[in-house]
């Protein structure tokens, strides 16, 4: 019991760091309908930009992070404009061929600036566990800062969606685009604030994984990358709640499996609950079955 | 004055709009009567700056709209209500409401304009947290003509708002028009109902495969032989 009670509170701090990369894709397909596969890797840059603003630049915890997602809502919106705003009007594959070259740019560009080493994340939280239950569960003061940050950015995330003008003209875009122009709504605008704020979560991802794990490098957003894909998947891609229930889905299922079974199968078992979820329900959890709009 | 002088058109090879010109005078209802692909959402959508003429001038109040972003133009106060409504299905009556109040700041206004639209259309009152996807036919089409109504046009284009109501209905929606335009905003409305949009309308234009036909008096096209054959069958 004891085990298993531990097992879930990791299980839950790593999905909580694929949820925050999910919300990225889900948030990005809402709109315009693509999987940004360079999404990973901008979850690669949040970690290095976090690294440095720590160990360069001796910055506490919150300053880093607010400019780790500061550096990657610029780059997101910057490969919005240079990569796929010029794409609008080419057949969807040509912007998902695109996105997988951004994202073999990054990761090439990050092996060349950055180096293929790994380095090691500085220490920012004294390392101090806390017990709860009468020692049923033991949670570290790293458990205790992912879990916390990943609440507060979905309430702001919430809050940004449904309450704000901004929020509304995302909702409205990914609905439909030419009704949101004939209110008024800047779909180019609205797309590029989505980008924003998904790489933004991105960015906290990656700055939680070097504090959670103490590890960062170039090619460290391949795999979460993809379990992020999948998690979005799960869910139920373009619905918000559902990014959320996928990443803590495929987070927990991964470390019980580690934990009980075997870690060689940790890898795979992402991809085996996909599979399996698709069969049974093939928009997800949360997905409705319906037509897609065109 | 809403002036549209020798519009082109094009989808990709297609030469959708062959040189249309109309002229919409301040508050009143003219209408653009015309068959199944004639070209009708083509000119309002290009009107509204969501499709890009390839020649020709559209002049409001004598500024030019054909290179002005679909944004800028409602800002003009030009508001369209489009073909099929197009309401947001995934909000609420209300935020449906508040998006056709997007670029507006002025709260105070726009609460007055909620109970503007909440007087002219009382259904929508009543069911102002009820999810636009749930509500009938006539009710999104209220809901469309409303949203619109949000931005405070100057000018309204309305896109078949007729379309798929049955009679009593299509009655109601044009009972309101003909109030909205009462309260002085002007109306060019384009419709495959003809008699109802003759009977309305004070101008009107017929459109056949991207080119004006006919024009003048709604009144006189009503009487016309030609008109009656091709439309009023
Ligand atoms: N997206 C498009 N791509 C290519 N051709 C189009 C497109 N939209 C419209 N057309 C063509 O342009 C012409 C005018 O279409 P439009 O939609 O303006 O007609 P309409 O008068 O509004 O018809 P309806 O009464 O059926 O709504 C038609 O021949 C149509 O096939
Ligand atoms: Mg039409």
């Amino acid at each position: 019991m004891q085990q298993f009670l531990q097992q879930m509170v990791n299980g839950l701090s790593l999905g909580s760091i694929y949820a925050l990369i999910a919300l990225g894709y889900t948030m990005v397909y809402g709109i315009i309908r693509l999987i940004n596969f360079a999404h990973g890797d901008i979850y690669m840059l949040g970690a290095f930009a976090g690294f440095f603003a720590i160990s360069a630049f001796h910055l506490s915890f919150i300053p880093s992070l607010i400019i780790s997602m500061a550096i990657c809502a610029l780059a997101g919106m910057l490969i919005k404009r240079v990569a796929y705003k010029p794409l609008r009007t080419a057949p969807r594959i040509s912007m998902l061929i695109t996105a997988i070259g951004v994202s073999l740019f990054l990761e090439n560009g990050g092996l060349m600036v950055f180096s293929p080493s790994i380095r090691t994340f500085p220490t920012v939280f004294p390392v101090k566990t806390f017990s709860f239950f009468g020692g049923l569960v033991k949670l570290t003061v790293k458990d205790i800062v992912v879990l916390t940050v990943m609440i507060v950015m979905l309430i702001l995330l919430q809050y940004l969606v449904y309450r704000t003008k901004i929020g509304k003209a995302m909702r409205a875009v990914s609905f439909d685009k030419d009704a949101a122009s004939l209110m008024g709504v800047d779909v180019d605008t609205t797309i590029s604030y989505t980008f924003a704020i998904g790489s933004a979560l991105a960015a906290v991802a990656g700055v939680l994984v070097g504090i959670y794990y103490n590890s960062v490098w170039p090619l460290m957003g391949i795999m979460p990358g993809l379990k992020a894909f999948i998690a979005a998947v799960l869910g139920g891609i373009g619905i918000i709640p559902g990014a959320v229930l996928g990443g803590l889905l495929i987070g927990v299922t991964e470390t019980l499996v580690a934990g009980y079974g075997n870690s060689l199968y940790r890898d795979g078992v992402a991809f085996a609950i996909l599979i399996i979820v698709l069969l049974l329900r093939p928009s997800g959890l949360l997905g409705k079955n319906q037509r897609e709009k065109v | 004055m809403l002036e549209v002088k020798d519009l082109h058109v094009y989808y990709g090879a297609i030469h959708a709009l062959k040189g249309i010109s109309f002229k919409v005078e301040d508050g009143e209802i003219v209408t653009i009567i015309g068959a199944n692909g004639a070209g009708k959402s083509t000119t309002l959508r290009t009107i509204s700056g969501l499709l890009r003429p390839k020649k020709g001038e559209i002049l409001l109040n004598g500024v030019h709209l054909e290179k002005m972003k679909a944004k800028d133009i409602v800002k003009m106060g030009v508001c369209q209500v489009p073909e099929g409504r197009r309401i947001f299905a995934n909000m609420s009556v209300l935020e449906n409401l508040e998006l056709g109040a997007y670029l507006r700041n002025d709260k105070d206004g726009i609460k007055n304009d909620f109970d503007r639209v909440f007087s002219l259309f009382p259904r929508l009152a009543e069911r102002r947290t009820q999810l636009a996807g749930t509500l009938s036919g006539g009710e999104q089409q209220m809901l469309a003509i409303g949203r619109a109504l949000m931005s405070r046009p100057k000018i309204i284009l309305m896109d078949e708002p007729s379309m798929g109501l049955a009679p009593i209905l299509v009655e109601q929606i044009f009972n309101v028009i003909k109030e909205i335009n009462s309260e002085g905003t002007t109306v060019l409305l384009v419709e495959q109902n003809a008699y109802m949009a003759l009977t309305t309308a004070k101008e009107a234009y017929v459109i056949e495969t991207g080119n004006i036909v006919m024009g003048g008096q709604a009144m006189d096209l009503l009487n016309n032989e030609q008109v009656r054959k091709a439309y009023l069958g």
